[in-house]
């Protein structure tokens, strides 16, 4: 294990438990496992990650690999609701000091819109469809602001004005089916910052829109970001939007992180073989039409029959490369590669050099 | 919106016409074309042994002997400015609306149905409240702690409610709680000479009524709110940090109890034109219980009237969804 002091990035080493956090955001072991008839679904299985104010966290990984599921734990969203006795949750979520995982609903339903916030994928159906526009984000401010409704009206205005929507004043009386998809991501955003949040996750906030509007969306939130200060966690499954906004990124696969580090480490010296694997089927315009888009061959995990070992080990093409004597049933524990850039694998570091410079990287 | 309610009342209206229209080839094209000739018809609206000259006054006077769509055109007409019936010695002046003449009890139909009217309303609006009430407030709890002792109970019960036949629940609560423990009366009282003795005698009937009718809504209310609490703009409510109880009022309910605004505009619509089965076990003389007699008597007129009022109750009612669903939801003005 590496020394702590060394990890000031926003992606550190976790801290024991119980330690008071150092990071605005920090995320200790978090395990999110869902009772069901077939099993336990172990949707987040062991996952830490720490996020400073001011800084982007990408999270990224294939579908299933509890890119929600960690999201709406931070946001204490999954004990709610008829479901929500049977979620167990352990591990710590320590947001500007405070503990989530342990604190009692009311406690983080306060903090909730309030101190964070969260964007979802698809406006049309995360706005509910019989209220105004305005009226959802007045119904935003006024959970934590005792003011007027002419105030809080005055405040959503201003915000969807903000967030570039024009005519704020005539849309602000719309109703989410009268707006385009990315107006409505717009106007979700400015619902979102309506309280100033000082953690804002967005969860897949451009796939439900065409590429023109993804990149503007990415940019206002970049934009807001700067503006704001707030720390971001923007989840996705395209590494490409991560390139452009996030500090950091945190690769997840099976519920566990398998690699993090500042962004420009894993775009250029990735360590992680499922990493390769997301590089590789990542499309670019620079690239040939013949050799892109090489998918991550092979099924996601089951999440009730983890693997032993290393989950990705099934897919994986580097399985069988000797590992000085580590088995294949033992766990790759997260591991510093290089300055705040950790990995979960067992290869050696010259193996993992030479594969990268010698079989991946050209290809890339 | 204005351009919306103008075309929803013009479709109810042409709607209502093409109703009538039908109803009245039912009772009039229908026997002709089964071959019966226009004494033969004229027969049935009279009582046993009728006299030549009976047969002749009751072909005129419904134009038996004329093509269907003159007849059609004579009892819309008497609808919209009355009708005068000759009958030898004597003429009735039937008042608009007329709706047909009882040819075997010598009385205008519509005095008839205005005079029941009040009854099945009462009869349908008490229960609509607390099936209402209940229904909907049982399938909420029930959604929200679905496989709690709570929801199975409630289930269970309402599982009973749809299949216990309305001939036993409502005999069995006549015999206990009327006959044999006295508390509640028989004879309906209108709610305008003594409103306390008014609901009393109709607490059983709404009870039975309800019964049945809150254990659909207690269903239909716990799937559409269990179906509308996992929607994402739940997640959005809560996200937002709004109180769970404000989560379900405000988000959730709007949201689930719109489809049921639907059928309860046709329960209530199809309830006016006559509640048959509650009516004749509790002996309500409403309308429901006077198409009964007339089915029975097998007396055409009264039958084909009531047959439009419950026509009319259920394209009214509709009309009234239509307009409803449109305020509650905003995505149905546009088309
Ligand atoms: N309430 C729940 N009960 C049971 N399993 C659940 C529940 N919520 C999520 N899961 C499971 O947890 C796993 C991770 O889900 P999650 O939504 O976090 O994936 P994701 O990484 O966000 O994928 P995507 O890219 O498709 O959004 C999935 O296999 C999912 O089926
Ligand atoms: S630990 Fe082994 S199986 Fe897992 S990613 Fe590394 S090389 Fe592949
Ligand atoms: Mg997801």
């Amino acid at each position: 294990m590496t020394d702590l002091s060394k990890t000031g990035a926003a992606v550190g080493e976790p801290v024991r438990a119980g330690e008071p956090p150092r990071a605005f955001l920090e995320v200790r072991d978090l395990k999110v496992h869902f009772p069901t008839d077939d099993g336990l679904v172990k949707s987040v299985d062991g996952l830490s990650f720490q996020l400073e104010k001011g800084r982007t966290l990408g999270i990224v990984g294939e579908s299933g690999s509890g890119k929600s599921v960690t999201s709406l734990a931070v946001m204490g969203l999954h004990r709610l609701g008829s479901r929500g006795k049977n979620v167990q949750m352990s591990g710590e979520i320590w947001l500007d000091g405070k503990e989530l995982v342990s604190a009692s609903p009311d406690e983080v339903r306060r903090m909730r819109g309030r101190q964070m916030a969260m964007i979802f994928q698809d406006p049309l159906s995360a706005m509910h469809p019989y209220y105004t526009v305005g009226n959802q984000i007045v119904e935003a401010y006024r959970v934590h602001n005792k003011v007027d409704k002419k105030t809080a009206r005055r405040r959503a205005v201003e915000l969807l004005d903000r967030v570039g929507i024009p005519e704020p004043n005539k849309r602000v009386d719309m109703y989410p089916h009268e707006f385009s998809g990315g107006m409505r991501q717009r106007a979700m955003i400015a619902m979102a910052l309506v309280n100033n949040p000082e953690l804002l996750i967005a969860d897949e906030p451009t796939t439900a829109l065409d590429v023109t509007v993804q990149a503007q969306i990415l940019d206002l939130i970049r934009d807001l970001q700067k503006e704001f200060g707030s720390a971001v966690v923007i989840i996705t499954h395209d590494l490409g939007v991560v390139a452009e906004i996030a500090d950091d990124i945190l690769v997840m696969y099976g519920g566990r992180c398998v690699e993090r580090g500042p962004v420009d480490k894993i775009f250029y010296e990735p360590s992680h073989p499922y990493t390769w694997g997301l590089l590789g089927s990542m499309p670019r315009i620079d690239r040939a039409q013949t050799d892109r888009l090489i998918p991550v061959k092979g099924q996601p995990p089951s999440l009730i029959n983890v693997p032993t070992g290393c989950a990705f080990n099934p897919r994986c093409p580097y399985a069988d490369v000797p590992k000085g004597g580590i088995t294949r049933t033992e766990r790759p524990e997260l591991h510093e590669v290089g300055g705040g850039h950790f990995t979960a694998c067992h290869l050696s570091q010259e193996d993992r050099t030479r594969i990268w410079t010698e079989e991946i990287a050209p290809k890339l | 919106m204005i351009s919306y309610i103008i075309r929803r009342t013009i479709a109810a209206l042409v709607l209502l016409l093409v109703v009538t229209a039908v109803t009245f080839g039912i009772f009039f094209i229908l026997p002709k074309l089964a071959g019966q000739t226009a004494d033969q018809l004229a027969q049935q609206y009279i009582g046993k042994n009728p006299t030549p000259e009976d047969i002749a006054a009751v072909k005129a006077n419904l134009g038996l002997d004329q093509p269907v769509y003159v007849q059609y055109w004579d009892f819309v007409k008497g609808i919209v400015s009355g009708a005068t019936y000759d009958l030898g010695p004597t003429t009735v002046r039937c008042d608009a609306p007329c709706f047909g003449y009882s040819f075997k009890d010598h009385i205008e139909v519509w005095p008839q149905l205005t005079e029941r009217l009040p009854v099945t309303l009462s009869l349908a609006v008490g229960a609509a409240v607390l099936w209402l009430i209940g229904g909907i407030a049982a399938g909420v709890v029930s959604a929200l702690k679905p496989g709690s002792f709570f929801d199975r109970s409630a289930m269970g019960v309402a599982l009973a409610g749809v299949s216990l036949p309305m001939f036993f629940t409502g005999q069995l609560a006549l015999l206990l709680f009327s006959y044999k423990l006295e508390i509640f009366g028989r004879t309906y009282v209108p709610f305008t000479e003594n409103p306390s003795q008014w609901a009393n005698t109709l607490f059983l009937p709404w009870c039975s009524l309800a019964l049945l009718y809150s254990a659909i809504y207690a269903r239909l209310t716990r799937s559409g709110m269990l179906e509308t609490m996992s929607e994402d703009f739940i997640r959005t409510a809560r996200a937002k940090g709004l109180r769970e109880r404000k989560v379900v009022v405000r988000h959730g309910l709007r949201a689930a109890l719109t489809p049921l605004v639907t059928v309860f505009g046709m329960d209530i619509g199809l309830l006016l034109g006559g509640a048959v089965i509650t009516e004749t076990v509790f002996s309500l003389h409403g309308i429901g219980e006077y198409a009964v007699q007339a089915i029975t008597a097998n007396d055409l007129p009264p039958i084909l009237g009531v047959t439009l009022l419950a026509a009319f109750f259920v394209v009214f009612m509709n009309l009234v969804v239509d307009l409803l669903y449109a305020t509650i939801d905003p995505r149905v003005r546009l088309s």
